[in-house]
């Protein structure tokens, strides 16, 4: 049952990391505007300052 | 500024080489300073809707010199564009844009601000991640200790959940403790109690289980059931903030400037909220009135339809009182604004929208309602339950778990969450079919009016006038007709050469035409004078209809009469209320005739004309009184405190400012239909919220006998609160019916 010490914090950090990921992603401005990201995945690349 | 001199008009219905370059001048303002020396405006662009939109948006402006950065938000249909001042300027911006075909307004993105951020709606979505993930965790360590795990590794497993749980409890069940301490405070009894204390009971006597090295601990059930109501208040949040970020978006919109002449002759261009007293303003033919005063030099037609509802024009000359929403169409005029304050109309108008409001009975929520008759009976039976189990086994430890599992598995979830979902999914399909919610309560009380009062001129109608009449086609006075009208911006002069170009007329010979302002348009066709205006100046009798008037020579004058054309749905919108078993009626401040042909046009039974704003306020209260609810649609200054008084309220969003305050919904586009639309959404909305206090009532009578009865874990009973969560969310949210009329062509229109 030692393997508990380990598997418990290991994936306890594992689901940490996602919730700050989460929580940057709000910081950042991530969900400001869905719609657009959500289209925009279909344009190509251009250069910058195209 | 000093490229201004050489810019095409800024719009084409703004007057000449001086009035456009001042009303550039007043969209520069909207540019505030960013890195260096670039300057970045925000830009509203109601029209866009899909992907190819951005696209054409970004990279053809991009093309454009001077050009630094744009960025398309196509959630908010909104632009942020940088720009170097030194080689282009915010009107050139909205001239690109309108090249590209798509209307943009300037707005102020820092008083935005509040609204776009929107620091609680991520604070609870903060709050909802953590509840999320301690959730998860918990879990799965419960799903350990349910398949057999024993003595200390039990108790360890038991120590990490309280570990994740106990912060995590604190704080996400933040927002629902201090609502319920302020509402104790208060003396009252809301929702969050019985949640507050459902969630604290679960965690304090798992933690008391826990020290004692107990079989069972219930950190998941208190976690999870923060998490689902975390939930819906997030989905509550978002309606209500989407509704507020449109009202404040429609308010943006709304600035308008005004040009002040000052003393030394020289022009400015303020924002026409900011006009002092005494102020001289210059008005351009096709812009609206800024402020009520005296016409101090000019002469021409003003438009009242917006202030008093009646669709002919009035010429006005100098010494003439203007409101604030006329619009000027002929000539230039130079208005001196009258003291402000309370002898204005706009002023009496905001006083009666006020009282209006006042007067108007609050309207509870429907979850309100419920939380009344709700929360004091579920701390009654949970209160029962406890010392029923106390008297009958004298164990505190098990009385505590029945009273938890009870408060757990009658947790409001119905309210919390099932309510505000179905809020969001139809506040989501109607924003999306360009009608603006502003008020998310206005949903409910839109479900059960029972009559609609329309106005008439802008709401059934356009608001454009068309020719009646159309004379002989042979008629040689037609194509003078047609050529005088083409030289001249005036409504009527505009539909007078549409319909003959619609009938393919080709304009006459004429020579030395010149407009006066306020009586018509005078020419040489040959030999004779030919005047082309009012009833007076052209000798003609004058007549009930709107009417312009041609007289050759010294010929007998032609009349030209005008009505107004329904919008294209007005029929089928009042046949589909009727339809939908509504009182139909309209109430318009125009004359009898226009109002009875209209009526028949559109085929409502009842209307009433020559409405003052006051008539129609006192209409509206008169039917409330009779136990009616009401609806009313309509977009003039003078239906404002109407629209106050009514239930519920709808404005089109080319309405006058304080009317589109007033008004619950807006909504966009050339059609009526989405007035039907709205009430069939908002009916929907109803039906859902009620199926699913009907779902939570049944699972309750369900529930609340085996939990009294001690067969319901709370473990159990966050199980079965979940899956009631998932059901009634999955019942909100399912088939919305649509509004068949294209979705797409009323977005394209909502310019």
């Amino acid at each position: 049952m030692t393997i508990l010490a380990i598997l418990i914090p290991v994936s306890l950090g594992l689901g940490l990391l996602g919730l700050c990921a989460f929580v940057w992603a709000l910081r950042h401005g991530q969900y400001q505007d869905l719609e657009g990201d959500a289209a925009r995945i279909l344009f190509t690349e251009r250069d910058p300052d195209g | 500024m000093r490229d201004l001199e050489d810019n095409p008009p800024f719009s084409p219905c703004c007057g000449g080489g001086a009035a456009s370059a001042l009303a550039s001048q007043a969209a520069e303002r909207w540019a505030r300073p960013s890195e260096g020396r670039r300057k970045r405006v925000d830009l509203l662009l109601p029209g866009i809707s899909c992907a190819g939109c951005i696209g054409s948006i970004e990279r053809g402006l991009a093309q454009e010199p001077g050009i630094e950065f744009v960025r398309v938000n196509l959630s908010l249909r909104r632009a942020s564009v940088e720009f170097n001042p030194d080689v282009s300027s915010v009107s050139r911006i909205i001239e690109a844009l309108e090249a590209l075909g798509y209307d943009a307004k300037p707005f102020d993105a820092n008083a935005m601000a509040g609204v776009d951020r929107d620091a609680q709606g991520r604070d609870l979505l903060a709050r909802l991640g953590v509840a999320g993930f301690a959730a998860m965790n918990v879990m799965l360590l419960s799903v350990s200790v349910w398949s057999g795990a024993e003595d200390a590794t039990r108790d360890f497993l038991h120590w990490v959940s309280a570990l994740i749980a106990l912060p995590a409890i604190a704080y996400s069940g933040m927002p629902f403790f201090r609502s319920a301490i302020g509402s104790l405070r208060a003396g009252r009894l809301n929702m969050d109690v019985p949640i507050s204390l459902a969630v604290c009971l679960a965690a304090g006597s798992s933690l008391y289980e826990t020290m004692l090295s107990g079989e069972h601990a219930y950190f998941d059930a208190g976690i999870s059931l923060l998490f689902f109501l975390l939930v819906g208040r997030y989905l509550d949040h978002r309606t209500r903030a989407v509704a507020r970020s449109s009202a404040a978006e429609l308010t943006a919109l709304s600035a308008r400037s005004a040009t002040v002449i000052a003393a030394d002759g020289s022009r400015a261009a303020i924002p026409a909220e900011e006009l002092s007293p005494g102020a001289l303003v210059e008005v351009a033919a096709g812009e609206r009135i800024p402020a009520d005063g005296v016409v101090e030099v000019g002469r021409s037609d003003v438009d009242r339809s917006l202030v008093t509802g009646e669709s002919r024009p009035e010429v006005v000359e100098e010494g003439a009182e203007v409101h604030a929403g006329m619009l000027n169409l002929s000539g230039v005029l130079r208005v001196r604004a009258r003291a402000t304050g309370e002898a204005t109309l706009l002023a009496e108008i905001a006083r009666m929208v006020t009282a209006a409001e006042h007067g108007k009975t609050r309207y509870d929520r429907w979850a309100d309602q419920a939380a009344r008759i709700y929360a004091p009976l579920v701390h009654l039976i949970a209160a029962i339950a406890f010392f029923g189990w106390y008297l009958a086994t004298g164990d505190v430890r098990l009385s505590l778990s029945v009273a938890t599992a009870l408060l757990i598995i009658t947790c409001p979830c119905a309210l919390g969450l099932a309510v505000p979902a179905v809020h969001a999914a139809a506040g989501g399909k109607l924003f999306r079919t360009g009608v603006l919610l502003k008020d998310a309560g206005a949903l409910e009380r839109l479900a059960t009016v029972d009559t609609v009062v329309f106005d008439k001129t802008g709401t059934l109608t356009d608001g454009q006038p068309v020719l009646n009449n159309a004379p002989r086609i042979d008629d040689p006075a037609w194509p003078i007709a047609m050529a005088l009208a083409g030289s001249s911006r005036h409504p009527l002069a505009r539909a007078l050469s549409e319909a003959a170009a619609a009938h393919s007329i080709s304009p006459a010979e004429i020579t030395e035409v010149i407009e006066h302002p306020g009586l018509g348009i005078e020419g040489r066709a040959g030999d004779l004078t030919a005047r082309l205006g009012s009833a007076a100046w052209t000798g003609a009798e004058p007549t009930e209809e709107t009417a312009v008037f041609l007289r050759v020579g010294d010929g007998t004058p032609l009349a030209f009469t005008f009505g107004e054309v329904l919008r294209m749905d007005s029929p089928e919108t009042c046949s589909a209320l009727c339809g939908l078993g509504l009182k139909v009626v309209l109430l318009s401040g125009d004359g009898s005739g226009p109002v009875a042909r209209l009526a028949r046009a559109a085929g409502i039974p009842k209307a009433l004309s020559t409405q003052t704003p006051t008539d129609k306020l006192a209409h509206i209260r008169a039917l409330e009184r009779d136990g009616h609810r009401v609806l009313m649609v309509g977009d003039g200054i003078n239906d404002a405190p109407a629209l106050a008084a009514a239930s519920a309220s709808m404005s089109p969003v080319a309405a006058a400012d304080v009317s589109r305050a007033a008004a619950d919904l807006v909504f966009t586009g050339a059609r009526l239909s989405p007035v039907t639309f709205a009430i069939r959404t908002a009916q929907t909305a109803r039906r859902r919220a009620l199926q699913n206090f009907a779902l939570a009532a049944v699972y309750n009578a369900l529930a609340i006998p085996l939990a009294l009865a001690g067969l319901v874990t709370p473990l159990v009973a966050a199980l079965a609160m979940s899956g009631s969560s998932i059901i009634v969310t999955l019942n909100a949210i399912r088939g919305w019916p649509t509004d068949q009329r294209a979705p797409l062509e009323s977005k394209d229109t909502s310019q």
